[in-house]
């Protein structure tokens, strides 16, 4: 019964970092580019629907709505002005990039923000649960999975039955190639980044309504998301649902055992993953 | 008649490395012309320059006297230039029927769509579910032809599309070349192999070093002076060494 409990709870919380790590993987499998700000542009994102939500005063979903075109625009005009000019042969420029950026993110945020803990305020929905089977699950971490699962299936369908994902693909294979097709590698990517901060829209809002969030949590956020990715195989978008719930799960697992134990456990097994199968349990084909 | 294409005093460079030195070319539309030369004579990397994939170029291509010479491979794609690569480089990624629609991003009006390309090569009809590179080689520069097509260009570069093939596989892809010039594409072909260049076009270029060591009509040059353009050798050849 416990153990049932434990393993139900774990795979919801996969949906969590299933979320975390959509975005991420997104971006490292179509332009190899490891984005180390990404932890923090879901804390900024979380931090602009808390605005919306604020000033406005709506719910939290409705905030969604309002700030995931506004995170499109984001990453298009991060892609597009600062991203693009250090993507190439070296894989340092970029990386470098973009931990200045999460330096950046974390001190505006600090200076305009505050470091005080806030928090999306989304009412009753917070505590509420359902009995499905033999296990009571939360309302929100039941939708943080659902929504992670959407998320995973529109990518997928993004990538495999659209006009769009043709182009993401050829050009994830071969940008020159790509060229020669009237492709300009350079919008795709900037439209790859918009669409990855629709995503890390989404897993502010479910990060922002579950716990607590101040501007220095982003870094963690990464590191889960990281691993999300690495474990499930970069590139494979499912892999990155699948690397999510093996966290999620480890996670939980550990803490039924001691609590102390639930961040480590999670890494743990992700040193096992990368101990045992190098390249994540479903690597792409084709590198 | 005013030329499709024309390059003057085309140079291009890799690094510090000069890879071709003031080429000069005219096509006229409607032709085929074959660009011949043995390895490293920088055939490919003039269809490169042309195709705007050298990043560093100098002088001039013009394509219907509209200077393209500046322009990234996606602008001249955009413009009806489409080119078979040397290796085909197809998608792995794609299967067979999304590497021929990935060709038709920025198609002009023009004859070509995925019907037409699949009465072209029927084969490819059979196969069009499976990943582009699980077919053999030339059923694989089919697949690489018709993409370009699916552009419907006016200007149809092909780079080496007979290297690795067999003699009988080759002919089969030759024997498109027809329909394809009657649907209304220039072409250029890049040939090492002499024979099947001559057959095919109406203005032949033999490149060595990086420069264009003979031009003619197929029936107008000697098979001599051809193998001294060819391999840099010297003998008392009849045909017009241009330099």
């Amino acid at each position: 019964m416990l153990f049932i409990d434990t393993l139900v709870q774990g795979v919801l919380l996969g949906g969590l970092y299933a979320l975390f790590a959509a975005g991420l993987s997104l971006v490292f499998g179509i332009m190899r580019l490891v984005n180390l700000a990404h932890g923090d542009l879901i804390v900024l994102a979380a931090y602009l629907m808390l605005l919306v939500v604020t000033v406005l005063g709506v719910s939290p979903f409705v905030a969604l709505l309002i700030c995931a075109p506004a995170m499109f625009a984001l990453g298009w005009v991060l892609q597009r002005f600062v991203l693009n000019r250090v993507l190439g042969e070296d894989v340092l420029p970029p990386l470098l990039v973009t931990f200045g950026l999460s330096v950046v993110i974390q001190n505006s945020l600090l200076e305009t923000a505050s470091a005080d803990s806030r928090r999306l305020p989304a009412g009753d929905l917070v505590n509420a649960s359902l009995p499905l089977g033999p296990v009571n699950v939360g309302v929100m971490p039941l939708a943080t999975f659902l929504s992670a699962v959407a998320v995973i299936m529109a990518l997928q369908w993004i990538f495999f039955r659209t006009a769009l994902g043709r182009r993401f693909r050829a050009v994830s294979d071969d940008p020159v190639t790509a060229g020669l097709m009237g492709i300009r590698p350079k919008s795709i990517f900037a439209l790859a980044t918009g669409i990855a901060m629709i995503v890390v829209t989404i897993a502010a809002l479910y990060l922002g309504i579950r716990s607590n969030f101040d501007p220095a949590i982003g870094p963690a956020r990464l590191i889960y998301a990281f691993e999300a990715v690495i474990i499930g195989g970069l590139g494979s978008i499912w892999g990155t649902l699948a690397g999510g719930i093996i966290i999620g799960v480890a996670q939980t697992f550990g803490a039924a055992v001691n609590p102390e134990w639930q961040i480590l456990s999670g890494h743990l097994v992700f040193i096992l993953v990368l101990l045992l199968r190098p390249r994540g349990l479903f690597p792409r084909a084709y590198d | 008649m005013t030329a499709l294409l024309e390059t003057g005093g085309l140079s291009a460079f890799y690094g510090d490395f000069q890879a071709l030195f003031g080429i000069d070319l005219s096509l006229e539309p409607g032709d085929c012309m074959a660009i011949i030369g043995a390895n490293g004579a920088g055939k490919t990397t003039l269809m490169r320059a042309i195709a705007g994939t050298v990043v560093r170029r100098t002088g001039q291509v013009s394509l219907s006297q509209r200077d393209i010479g500046g322009l990234a491979a996606d602008q001249v794609a955009a413009l009806g230039v489409a080119m078979v690569p040397e290796g085909r480089k197809l998608f792995p990624s794609l299967n067979v029927e999304e590497n021929l629609l990935i060709g038709a991003t920025v198609a002009q009006k023009g004859p070509w769509a995925l019907a037409g390309i699949y009465d072209l090569f029927p084969v490819l009809r059979e196969k069009r579910h499976a990943p582009a590179t699980s077919l053999s080689g030339g059923q694989q520069q089919m697949v690489a032809i018709g993409r370009a097509l699916m552009g419907n260009p006016r200007l149809l570069l092909c780079d080496e599309i007979s290297l690795g093939l067999a003699p009988i596989v080759i002919k089969d892809i030759y024997a498109a070349l027809p329909k394809i010039r009657a649907a209304g594409a220039s072409v250029i072909v890049v040939e090492q192999d002499i024979g099947q260049a001559l057959k095919v076009a109406d203005h032949v270029h033999c490149m060595m070093e990086g420069r264009i060591t003979l031009s003619g009509r197929p029936a107008d040059l000697a098979r001599d002076a051809i193998h001294d353009a060819y391999f840099g050798t010297v003998s008392a050849g009849t045909g017009h060494a241009v330099h």
